[in-house]
């Protein structure tokens, strides 16, 4: 067996888990980029919307269940934008944090009580959770359809906010709150469709990782929220290029870190597995710390002027 | 005035949620005391349930429970010291985590149990080993088979057999059985149960043919460590970690064409994973401590309490496949029985006092204590799940 067919499978799996996390990524970019607000409950709206998929899977066909699950997602990031974040417009930033992290247990919390705390199985799509064997390693289907969605995802929404009105807005308003409102710009009406996007993403997220990853708990939304949002900040957190590129670079790291010993191994440099697969995730944190020292505003992080 | 309205409205929300919890939790502790309203009058016994019903566990710790909540619905009193008293199980969840484990210990200790059964899962009963050891309160571990639960305490007694038992009976059976020479180990980072159980397993098989590693909590990516395992050519994959993660680990196994036997110790033996493996090309055998089909009465009686209760058969998971940890449960709550009717008393020392002499001959066998608190077993049931028909098929008693 040659080195890449023993790296393919790690590669692979990095790649489509990276692109999920990136999709999870421009939502918090956005929010950000717009409202200087950490959305923390954009994990546990991903979550929510595999619960979703999970329930409206047993009623409805899967035609019909997809768009459902979108759309009600959708609706979700909505709702918590003008429940949690709005009343709060002209509070400190702070307090807006703390709604999110409130809007996180609470999703967290009723997901628990409607679950009763157990593993829910994700539904299989077919076509989608098929295995298919690409150059001798073996995957779903949803692997190799993970990245090039993401991407086309990206790029749509790099359209919309070019060349839209509406992307002019919210390019408008992340530069400047408060002259774009003096603008006439309906500052409420972008920051909900901002949310409906994220959400949107975080919808097509959910069902690739949950397509890969088939169980859904109360807390499943916790670690890819994480991961994503590091990977917003590793690109530099406003940016979309950024956020996408970020979650691949996490993605395929934490992956090729977990096959280190066997390719190791297979290279003759040691002799014995060492367990670094153990520190996937450490690797992944010390990789941000790095990034930060050198470029303190993440890859593609814009220069933070202060304006008096 | 509109935010002010917003903020409250929500407010009101968030309470109608709580009090929808509350009220709901109350309603089923009603039913589980249930069996004991018709002997109104009595007096009433407290046994504490220390089990997790969410996080990682939560689908093994409900089915205990359900074994335990179907023997009191069997026998919901008992006389102690020739009196009466209705038998009320007090359930606490420790929510899988060590550190909610001692907060879930106290309400128990707080509420006056005489004697307390649990938990599901080696980490939580260690976590919560002191809290019940300072109040003088025995408990009687129900599945939790790593050593330390009960080491170096008097308080703390189990009924299942240990890890250092089943870890090699799992490599002795992995060798007769498969012929194996390579085994690939994953553990979960910190979880008492799944990396104890590897160690021991790898001490019996030898370390130099293994390949451990772990993953870390709120993993949801298993290709690579399934990946690591067909490069390292093991014969034999052990990953004796929660069901959930083993729902994950399973799908994987299947996706990536694994065809080397997934094993793994008593906690696999769910609905949980016969439901991961059906119809899937997966070859997995568990080690338990209780095969249905081994005493008819218990089958049919909880089949059908199991049926006519639909939180009970929602907690089992949504069919009627007795889980060996329900009989385990079941039997732990009569051992509980045994142990008031010998002390006389409701008085946790007196209780803790006569434990350590207690028999009881259970639907998983007969059950004594060692001088350890361990109980005495020396077999273990090897079932293996057909993916067909998502049973468990049995295929051989095991001892080292």
């Amino acid at each position: 067996m040659g080195l890449f067919q023993i790296i393919l499978p790690y590669l692979l799996a990095g790649v489509s888990v990276g692109g999920q996390y990136a999709l999870m990524a421009i939502g918090y970019s956005m929010v950000y980029g717009i409202l200087r607000l950490i959305n923390f409950a954009h994990g546990d709206v991903f979550m929510v919307s595999g619960l979703i998929m999970v329930y409206m899977a047993q009623a409805l066909p899967l035609y019909l269940s997809i768009p459902a699950v979108i759309l009600l997602t959708v609706l979700l990031g909505f709702a918590v934008e003008r429940a949690a974040y709005k009343p709060l417009r002209s509070a400190p930033r702070m307090s807006v944090m703390v709604s999110a992290i409130a809007v996180s247990y609470l999703l967290q919390n009723l997901a628990l009580y409607i679950t009763g705390g157990l593993n829910k199985n994700y539904p299989a799509i077919p076509w989608v959770s098929d295995s298919i064997t690409v150059l001798g390693a073996t995957t779903k289907r949803v692997t190799i359809i993970t990245p090039f969605l993401m991407l086309a995802l990206v790029a749509g929404l790099v359209v919309l906010i070019r060349h839209t009105k509406i992307g002019m807005a919210m390019r408008t308003v992340a530069k400047d709150f408060e002259t774009s409102q003096l603008m006439g710009i309906k500052l409420d009406r972008v920051i909900s469709f901002t949310f409906a996007i994220g959400s949107f993403l975080a919808a097509t997220g959910s069902m690739l990782y949950f397509s890969n990853y088939p169980g859904v708990i109360p807390t499943a939304g916790g670690m890819p929220g994480l991961k994503a949002f590091v990977a917003a900040v590793f690109g530099g957190i406003g940016s979309i290029p950024g956020a996408v590129l970020g979650g691949l670079i996490i993605g395929v790291c934490e992956s090729i870190i977990k096959g280190m010993d066997t390719v190791l191994v297979h290279l003759g440099l040691i002799r014995s597995p060492l367990e670094l697969a153990t520190f996937s995730d450490a690797f992944t944190f010390v990789l941000l710390i790095i990034i930060l020292v050198f470029k303190p505003t993440g890859l593609f992080g814009e220069k933070t002027t202060d304006k008096v | 005035m509109m935010k002010k309205a917003l903020a409250l409205l929500l407010t009101g929300l968030l309470l109608a949620t709580l009090a929808a919890c509350g009220g709901s939790s109350a309603g089923s502790g009603g039913d589980r005391g249930g069996g004991g309203g018709s002997a109104a009058g009595n007096d009433v016994v407290r046994i504490g349930v220390f089990e997790p019903q969410s996080g990682d566990n939560g689908a093994g710790g409900k089915q205990e429970i359900l074994g335990m909540q179907y023997a009191n619905f069997e026998t919901p009193t008992v006389v102690i010291g020739g009196k009466t008293y209705n038998v009320f199980l007090d359930i606490a969840d420790n929510q899988s985590s060590n550190d909610k484990a001692p907060s879930a210990a106290q309400t128990l200790v707080s509420n006056g149990c005489s004697i307390v059964l649990g938990s599901y899962g080696s980490g939580v009963s260690i976590a919560a080993s002191s809290t019940f050891g300072d109040a003088g309160i025995p408990v009687v571990g129900v599945t939790c088979t790593n050593p330390a639960v009960t080491q170096g305490n008097s308080h703390y007694f189990r009924i299942c057999f240990l890890d250092p038992f089943q870890g090699p009976v799992l490599a002795h059976f992995a060798k007769e059985e498969y012929s194996a020479k390579k085994a690939y180990c994953l553990a979960k980072q910190g979880d008492d149960y799944s990396v104890g159980l590897c160690n021991y397993f790898m001490d019996a098989f030898g370390r130099d043919n293994c390949v451990y590693e772990t993953f870390p909590d709120g993993t949801s990516d298993y290709s690579s460590y399934v990946a690591n395992a067909k490069t390292a050519g093991a014969d034999v994959f052990f990953s004796p970690v929660s069901t959930e993660a083993a729902a994950l680990i399973i799908d994987q196994a299947a996706t990536q064409g694994l065809t080397i036997p997934l094993l793994a110790g008593d906690t696999w033996d769910s609905n949980v994973i016969l439901n991961a493996a059906e119809g899937k090309h997966v070859n997995i055998c568990v080690t338990t401590f209780y095969q249905e089909g081994g005493n008819p009465t218990f089958d049919n009686g909880i089949k059908q309490w199991i049926n006519g209760n639909s939180q009970a058969k929602a907690n089992n998971g949504g069919d009627d496949k007795i889980a060996a940890v329900s009989a385990m449960g079941y039997d732990a709550y009569y051992v509980a029985l045994e142990a008031l009717k010998k002390a006389g008393s409701t008085d946790p020392a007196k209780v803790l006092e006569v434990l350590p002499g207690v028999t009881y001959n259970g639907v998983s066998g007969a059950i004594a204590f060692d001088n350890i608190g361990d109980a005495v077993r020396d077999v273990a049931y090897v079932k293996w799940c057909n993916p067909d028909t998502a049973e468990w098929e049995f295929i051989a008693q095991q001892g080292i």
